[in-house]
């Protein structure tokens, strides 16, 4: 099956069991797979129909909270190797500095440039600086939701009774 | 080429200092200080060029994404947006270089100058967006931001003030969306210039607008601390460290303060008679209420906060007249309010973090020690009173001339009054904790505080140069309050668009 395991085939071997739930883990990469699919459909649907980086975003999160709950976070945290911080800056500096590029061009703030170019088997495409963009609130979306989930299921000491105040 | 860029910038500005800074990690503390303070300062020149320009050109207004009004989101700064640019401005670069030895090396691993930045951004959005709507998403973004900075660190009382913080903004932020609701079912349109087009012409029934107007002042009279939903402002004003307290002291409420009276000129000019007369009534009890938490606490904290309340009220009273004097008043004493409300919880500030101790009672004789500070202190006190050469007289004079004009000289007497009061309560703070009987000197903490009296000496210096200058800056603060008694001036810009 080629579903076996979408996790092992993407180079994760080692994945973390503990509680051995076999019907939720073969179903939550199942559904994984598809609700991401799905939320890649949504985010390029974007433009003129409803859809778009925010929702993609969000739904991409849900995804990844779903193998949370069947798996734990330390395959989650190898899933995908980087800080959910430097993320969301990441995607913030694509949706800050696409429309500053565009600046260039001597519009306005946020006013889109589109490009169409001729693919062999798509046809015509159009390269919208507007996707870039919400490329950034995508990711954003994703990580901080992410960020406020994983940081609720761990019991990261976050402060003490004084905080930052404590000598 | 410049009108498109340089709107937007007071945004963009501290939006990409902010991401700059998320990325350069929080263990470079240093790089981070050296960032903010940077953007601070460039935020500075840029608010006193925009103001320059505009002085010029006249208003200056783009139009994001190449929609024009009134159909897509338009960036405008007037004057009055100009001016409040610079206070803004002008507290960022000196809160941020107060924040070097005060706020901590715990707070500023965690996001603290970020944050700040951030919430800079939604600030200057409010003040120079032209569409109601987009108003509400700055201040959403100067609220997340506020949220973080009021509980950042993570002690009891931060957490609990800002659980407080939190629910009364989120109540009234969902108030806001359903008056802009309201607004857009009656009268179509959200471009605040657009809006008062429709509505000087507006035929039908304008009962709904009262209603309107009323939903409205709940919203911006929560944020801004007015009478009967202050409530919550003496308590989260109190917990987070002195530089955040003087962050939201000088800049919050007085978001609230110019989103009243932007609204109030643009869109209320129907039924003057009850809502008007409605705002004055909550700006004089919110003045009475004020005096009252003034003279009855003697931690200094409290005294300054309580002191916010008392300027709102008179800044409010200014705006419900809506007439030259009124608006003119008003807006001199909202940009002199800023810069002193900031200078003065840097005094205190220095004060707490030198001696450890917030309370009047436990304090004096530091002028042997601080001559500077103290004689410092001495000049912000009359100038927040309005002592005639210092800065707070005209505001004051301004404004209780356009009330006694309209005939409510009950109020102009209360706003009198609160000068003595403000006067007392801060005399009181400045006889008790720099004459009086000395302290044990021994206690003071040996911190080194050469920033912390930098960021007093620069808003009590401008304070003085608002006062001695006020004839000079005049025009600038009379085209300032021309966009607000006349709104038309305003929604001009609209007649270029077509």
């Amino acid at each position: 099956m080629n579903l076996k395991s979408t996790l092992k085939k993407l180079g994760y071997a080692k994945v973390h069991k503990q509680m051995n739930d076999v019907f939720l883990k073969y179903t939550a990469k199942v559904v994984f797979l598809i609700i991401i699919t799905f939320s890649i459909n949504l985010f390029f649907s974007g433009h003129y129909t409803p859809g778009g980086g925010f929702v993609g975003g969000l739904l991409a999160a849900a995804a990844i909270v779903l193998l949370l709950l069947a798996y734990d976070l330390k395959t989650i945290n190898k899933m995908i190797p980087f800080d959910h911080k430097w993320l969301i800056a990441l995607g913030l500096t694509l949706s800050v500095f696409v429309p500053l590029v565009l600046m260039i061009f001597g519009q306005p703030f946020f006013t889109h440039q589109a490009l169409y170019i001729e693919l062999p088997i798509f046809g015509e495409v159009p390269i919208h600086t507007a996707v870039f963009f919400d490329v950034g609130v995508y990711i954003t979306v994703a990580a901080t939701t992410l960020l406020i989930i994983t940081l609720l299921a761990t019991e990261q000491a976050m402060s003490d009774s004084e905080g930052a105040d404590r000598s | 080429m410049m009108t498109d860029i340089l709107p937007l910038l007071p945004v963009l500005v501290p939006v990409i200092a902010g991401i700059v800074m998320l990325f350069t990690g929080r263990r470079n503390v240093y790089l981070q200080r050296v960032i903010a303070s940077a953007t601070g300062l460039i935020l500075v020149i840029l608010s006193v060029v925009t103001i320059i320009y505009i002085a010029g050109n006249g208003m200056a207004v783009t139009h994001v994404g190449n929609w024009n009004a009134p159909y897509g989101i338009s960036m405008v700064i007037d004057m009055l947006a100009a001016l409040l640019l610079f206070g803004t401005a002008i507290v960022t670069f000196t809160v941020v270089v107060f924040s070097f030895q005060s706020i901590g090396a715990v707070r500023e691993r965690f996001f603290y100058y970020p944050m700040v930045m951030f919430m800079i951004t939604g600030v200057n959005g409010a003040f120079i967006t032209g569409d109601i709507f987009n108003m509400f998403v700055f201040f959403e973004v100067f609220l997340l931001a506020s949220y973080v900075l009021i509980t950042i660190g993570g002690t009891k009382i931060q957490l609990q003030e800002g659980f407080k913080y939190y629910l009364v903004n989120v109540i009234s932020s969902n108030f806001f969306v359903l008056s802009v609701a309201y607004l857009y079912v009656s009268v179509g349109t959200l471009n605040m210039a657009d809006i008062h087009q429709k509505l000087s012409a507006f035929e039908g029934d304008a009962a709904i607008l009262t209603i309107i107007a009323v939903v409205m002042l709940f919203v911006f009279a929560t944020k801004a601390g007015l009478f009967p939903f202050y409530f919550w402002l003496p308590g989260s004003y109190f917990a987070p460290p002195i530089p955040i307290m003087a962050l939201f002291g000088a800049l919050l409420t007085k978001v609230g303060v110019y989103a009243i009276a932007r609204t109030y000129s643009l869109f209320f000019i129907d039924n003057i008679g009850f809502t008007h007369q409605m705002l004055l009534f909550l700006a004089v009890l919110t003045i009475i209420m004020g005096s009252i938490g003034a003279l009855a606490y003697t931690d200094m904290k409290k005294i300054i906060i309580y002191n916010i309340l008392i300027a709102i009220g008179v800044i409010t009273a200014g705006y419900a007249m809506m007439d030259e004097a009124g608006t003119i008043g008003a807006t001199y004493y909202l940009i002199h309010d800023i810069i002193i409300k900031a200078g003065l919880f840097f005094l205190i500030g220095f004060i707490i973090y030198r001696t450890g101790e917030s309370d009047i009672n436990r304090l004096g004789g530091l002028i042997k020690i601080h001559p500077v500070a103290g004689w410092t202190f001495f000049i912000a006190a009359l100038g927040i009173a309005g002592v005639p050469p210092f800065s707070g007289f005209y505001g004051k004079l301004f404004i209780t001339e356009s009330l006694i004009d309209n005939g409510h000289v009950f109020s102009a007497i209360i706003v009198l009054l609160s000068s003595l009061v403000v006067l007392y309560s801060i005399m009181r703070i400045f006889i008790s904790v720099f004459w009086g009987e000395n302290m044990d000197f021994s206690k003071l903490k040996p911190i080194s505080y050469d920033k912390l009296l930098f960021s007093s000496f620069v808003m009590i210096a401008l304070v003085v140069i608002l006062g001695f200058g006020a004839d000079i800056f005049y025009p600038i603060f009379e085209s300032a309050a021309q966009s607000l008694y006349d709104p038309a001036s305003y929604s001009g810009y609209l007649l270029e668009v077509e």
